[in-house]
């Protein structure tokens, strides 16, 4: 599952670019591999998050991961729901299960199209 | 990599394998841990355990024999009934966990971890008579468990007889579809449940059997470790090793037996002792995670820790200096963060049913 109007990192997050804001979030793929999502610590509104840094991490009951911000800006909105429900993630990766909302302080470079993350995403599930 | 007479049935039904002791093995299905978790806390799960292993312990002189090898206390373990227990080195380390089954006056069953299989029949077939065999079975035996509060009616469908007023840790032989099976009501998941041992080739006749009953789901191992940590029942390799002995691992009140077995003069050896955690909040700590005091100072190390899905928090085991288990909070790092820990008792998840009258 990987929507054609979307951008992915090779680490596995999505972005929808819209304006100069940019909505992020974990792939199909990236949920699928982690398993049952337990925990989840996201930056705050008004933190800088730079692309390719680590903005936060996740947990599933197996295994713990850090995120990487996709984008540089400043977070504008964060998904309060997911503290207290990361399994939103696993339900709805692309949908309720967002993240952050970024006001881009420079477009991203190198991130990937659908056709270029779909070899990368080959979930065995 | 091995594989159990299930292993082709998982495939075909989304398990997603990973290694584990040498075996090739479900760590989930499709519906994830925390759905398995949930359906054995609540209704009934079936695990594919073929990959532990059994041994035969046979001759006129096997309680005695085997009374010198294992802590477990024979003289009291009657015929039908099974009983928990070590296997200690001779500085009272414990080698391995085991229970033991007493099927006949002069014979025995133990079940000991798949990882141990080799070593444990070296060890135990080094120290027996001549005059008592050990037999491997573990090839040509498949264990299933069969947990959770519905599991009893499940078993009361499938097999002969009834399986009610069925003790626990107690067990029966009876029969499925012509071949010979043992039951017994014991289990790793702190739920009502059964384990049934039978010949490899009708695993897959009797996993299917269970599965007709719309409130049996099979279950990972994701879901198994999940479900144990709940209980604090210990993990060989992770909770128990060699270096502690069964009092570090809280287990004195089990030492029971007359008998001078290997590594009794050992086993109440105390330097630092199990000790539970609750760590407020979803975030979890992983086996090998400092604990150290609130002053800072290094005091013990996480064996196991994981979200605890019927709990929705974070517990731990950890062993922690014996001059320090007597602190009420800890802080756990992680690596990525420092957790507050407070030193709880056992279980941690208390309305298991495993114990109750059926």
């Amino acid at each position: 599952m990987i929507p054609d109007d979307l951008l992915y990192t090779s680490s596995h997050e999505w972005v929808r670019l819209s304006d100069q804001d940019a909505l992020i979030g974990i792939t199909d793929f990236a949920q699928c591999q982690l398993g049952d999502i337990t925990f989840i610590e996201l930056p705050s509104t008004g933190d800088t998050v730079t692309q390719g840094h680590e903005m936060g991490s996740i947990e599933s009951v197996k295994a713990a991961s850090e995120l990487n911000s996709p984008v540089s800006g400043t977070v504008l909105e964060v998904n309060a729901e997911l503290d207290g429900a990361p399994e939103k993630i696993n339900q709805d990766p692309y949908g309720a299960g967002w993240m952050i909302r970024v006001r881009l302080s420079e477009s991203p470079k190198g991130l990937l199209s659908p056709e270029e993350y779909k070899p990368l995403a080959e979930c065995s599930e | 990599m091995q594989k159990t007479p299930l292993h082709a049935w998982h495939t075909a039904h989304q398990g997603k394998m990973v290694p584990f002791a040498g075996w090739e093995m479900p760590v989930q299905y499709a519906s994830g841990i925390l759905a398995e978790h949930e359906q054995t806390r609540n209704r009934a799960a079936l695990f594919d355990i073929c990959h532990m292993g059994e041994f035969l312990v046979s001759g006129a002189d096997a309680e005695a024999a085997l009374g010198r090898i294992v802590t477990h206390n024979l003289a009291k373990l009657r015929q039908g009934m099974a009983g928990y227990g070590f296997l200690l080195n001779a500085q009272g380390g414990i080698l391995d966990d085991l229970i033991l089954y007493r099927l006949q006056p002069d014979q025995f069953l133990l079940v000991v971890n798949a990882s141990r299989i080799a070593h444990d029949r070296d060890w135990i077939r080094g120290l027996l008579p001549s005059s008592v065999t050990l037999e491997d079975v573990s090839e040509q035996t498949a264990k299933i468990d069969l947990q959770g509060p519905l599991a009893l009616e499940t078993l009361n469908r499938v097999l002969p007889d009834t399986w009610h007023e069925m003790p626990f840790f107690s067990f029966r032989r009876t029969r499925f579809q012509g071949t010979d099976i043992l039951v017994s009501r014991t289990g790793y998941t702190g739920e009502l449940g059964y384990e049934i041992y039978l010949p490899t080739s009708s695993a897959l006749a009797f996993w299917e059997a269970c599965l007709e009953d719309e409130h049996v789901r099979p279950a990972g191992l994701g879901a198994r470790d999940t479900l144990r940590l709940e209980m604090g029942l210990p993990l060989y390799g992770q909770d128990l090793d060699e270096h502690h002995t069964p009092a570090e691992a809280g287990y004195t009140s089990l030492l029971s037996s007359p008998a001078s077995y290997v590594g009794k003069e050992h086993q109440l050896r105390v330097r630092e002792r199990l000790v539970p955690l609750l760590i407020p909040g979803r975030r979890s700590v992983r086996h090998g995670d400092a604990v150290v005091s609130v002053a800072g100072d290094l005091v013990g190390r996480v064996t196991s820790g994981s979200f605890a899905p019927s709990l929705g928090q974070a517990v731990a085991l950890a062993y922690i200096d014996d001059q320090h288990t007597e602190i009420p909070e800890f802080v756990v790092k992680t690596g990525r963060a420092e957790l507050a820990a407070q030193r709880t008792t056992l279980p941690f998840y208390t309305q298991g049913t495993a114990r109750i009258k059926v």
